[in-house]
């Protein structure tokens, strides 16, 4: 990837972030750490490697993305809205009454969410159903898979993954958030997961073990599945909790938190220097 | 409607026409497609299956799975038929089925094998007397309990193509014959079996049966009950009980399930809103399973013509008249 497409992937990701950041401080708290922690992924797919067309958010050819870890639902309509599959004013209405954008989230209420999640690990098996959908229907697309590495506590996820290595569903891209951390503490505290990559790869997975919050690793990663083959593919995001806004990587418990409109300011202000930094490399 | 009822039993099982039925559907509807959980060879689908593993998806035996591919399945176009047995198609896969099903809107038909003591020798462990009431819960939800091979044949056909969640609970033996081949029925439409004037039995799946040999009980002794098979316990046919229960001025549920939260209580919401009346229940009390021959269990639960005919003259006691 040259230095050019490298820059402009990385102020996606920070324009995710402000979005997604922007979305929650209008509520005045929510799921930071796992929204932030996937930007990067979320930047490089929707700017790199899926196929998508906002203004056609429910074409069948299209690749979809299936967040199963539902609560990262911020970061989702963060990018969303960056890539224009809504009017970005929008994002200011999380979690009001009525709203497109709940906190989870929702096929039926925003545009260019491919899958309803929020019960975790359920995302999982449906998005083995989609690959398996379009793979049967004759379509030339792929599903997209994030799920949280707490959310892998959930053994639905391990029966999902059995699944998909069972029926050779090469068209599916597991995306593993592995930040370490969920909502009552560290991963290895709460129930540790052991070694994520070497559990895939068993399962029968193509696995490859990445830092997630690398948009050129994450490119790369991602042109490796595109191979076929007769495996799924796994992405072990070697991800930071929060990641983005020091600030925010930095809080040991920053599952669930609040956003004063002086951190909103502070934190969107670094990004949006990052933004003009790698505007002049560009 | 025409009632073909006289006591005998269809020679074929309910087993016999799942295994010719699915693949049947499948083949007429290119977008209908057939899951399981490591039950095919249980509901005669297996060889079939194994040899069109595109349209039997197996699961293995990981039922939550199964409703989230199911339901993956169905987003992605198709008309997914999900099996297992009851307790495993309600109790263990209710949050993939409230939330990967019916809040998503993606429509799923969930067949759930051996309801209350049709699971007989499986024992307490397989015998769900709760699955209904689970199932009444959900939002968008049909649940069908059918009567006869002829219904079970026409509620597996149109489920495919009705919207929401539809949950068809049935055994796989035997049951008699009551309805005419060929036969139609409708979501929220019951069909009155035996017309009668002096108590209304509403009666779904094995209990129909039983509530018709009541009938003939209840007429040796000069009382004319009228037989209610519900069709759908939900959307219960709110207009037809009312209508039947203004005639008779009582009524019995009877129901192979908990007496809690299943066709019971539907009626007496019905009941309690439309027409006060006396009601009573031949339902299992609220216990447990138990593992023994359907006989022995319909007789240890009270699941009889013997227990609906007692309740019919205790109900009609109670009217106020």
């Amino acid at each position: 990837m040259d230095r050019k497409e490298s820059a402009a992937l990385k102020i996606k990701a920070a324009k995710i972030r402000i979005a997604a950041l922007t979305a929650i401080h209008s509520i005045g708290s929510g799921h930071v750490g796992g929204s932030l922690s996937i930007c990067d992924a979320l930047a490089v797919l929707f700017g790199r490697e899926m196929k998508t067309d906002p203004k056609n958010p429910k074409w069948p050819e299209r690749d979809k993305l299936v967040t199963s870890k539902g609560h990262a639902g911020p970061a989702v309509y963060g990018a969303l809205a960056v890539q224009g599959y809504f009017p970005y004013e929008m994002l200011t209405t999380l979690n009001r009454p009525g709203t497109h954008l709940p906190s989870h989230t929702d096929r039926n209420l925003t545009p260019g969410v491919d899958m309803t999640t929020g019960s975790l690990g359920q995302g999982t098996s449906v998005a083995c159903g989609m690959a398996l959908g379009d793979r049967l229907k004759g379509r030339d697309c792929r599903t997209f898979l994030i799920v949280g590495d707490g959310e892998s506590d959930e053994g639905q996820v391990w029966e999902a993954f059995a699944f998909a290595a069972a029926k050779k569903l090469s068209n599916l891209v597991v995306l593993l958030d592995w930040n370490k951390k969920q909502l009552d503490g560290r991963v290895d505290e709460i129930l540790p997961m052991g070694d994520f990559a070497a559990k895939l790869t068993a399962f029968g997975f193509d696995t490859q073990l990445i830092n997630g919050n690398d948009v050129e690793a994450l490119a790369a990663a991602l042109e490796h599945t595109r191979g076929g083959g007769d495996k799924p593919y796994a992405i072990i995001m070697d991800n930071v909790k929060g990641a983005g806004v020091p600030e925010v990587e930095q809080t040991e418990m920053n599952h669930s938190i609040p956003v004063s409109d002086e951190q909103f300011a502070r934190w969107t202000a670094q990004l949006k220097a990052e933004i003009a930094k790698w505007e002049e490399e560009a | 409607m025409k009632i073909i009822y006289d006591g005998s039993m269809d020679p074929k099982q309910a087993k016999a026409l799942l295994g010719s039925l699915i693949p049947q559907l499948a083949a007429e509807d290119p977008d209908f497609i057939y899951l399981d959980a490591d039950l095919m060879s249980c509901i005669g689908t297996l060889k079939w299956g194994k040899a069109n593993p595109d349209r039997a998806i197996e699961c293995g035996i990981a039922e939550a799975n199964m409703i989230g591919v199911a339901c993956g399945l169905a987003a992605a176009g198709f008309k997914p038929l999900a099996h297992t047995f009851g307790p495993f198609a309600s109790r263990r896969v209710f949050d993939q089925v409230f939330l990967s099903g019916a809040y998503a809107k993606n429509d799923i038909t969930v067949l759930g094998t051996d309801p209350g003591v049709t699971a007989a020798l499986n024992g307490g462990t397989h015998m769900p007397f709760e699955d209904v009431a689970l199932y009444r819960t959900i939002p968008t939800a049909i649940i069908f309990e059918p009567t006869d091979m002829v219904q079970l044949e026409d509620v597996l056909r149109q489920s495919k193509d009705l919207p929401g969640i539809k949950y068809i609970r049935v055994g796989r033996k035997d049951l008699p014959k009551v309805y005419e081949p060929g036969s139609h029925f409708t979501v929220g439409k019951a069909v009155t079996v035996r017309e009668g004037k002096d108590c209304t039995i509403v009666a779904a799946g094995i209990m129909l049966h039983e509530a018709l040999k009541a009938a003939d009980e209840l007429a040796k002794e000069g009382i004319e009950a009228e037989v209610i098979d519900p069709v759908t316990i939900k959307p219960l046919d709110k207009e037809t009980v009312i209508a039947s229960v203004k005639k008779t001025g009582c009524l019995v549920a009877a129901e192979n399930h908990n007496k809690n939260g299943g066709l019971y209580d539907a009626l007496l919401e019905v009941l309690a809103e439309n027409c006060p009346a006396p009601a009573g229940q031949v339902a299992v009390e609220d216990e447990f399973g138990e593992v023994g021959p359907q006989k022995y269990l319909q007789e240890r639960f009270g699941l009889t013509a013997a227990h609906i005919a007692e309740k019919a003259k205790k109900v009609m006691a109670s009217r106020i008249l």
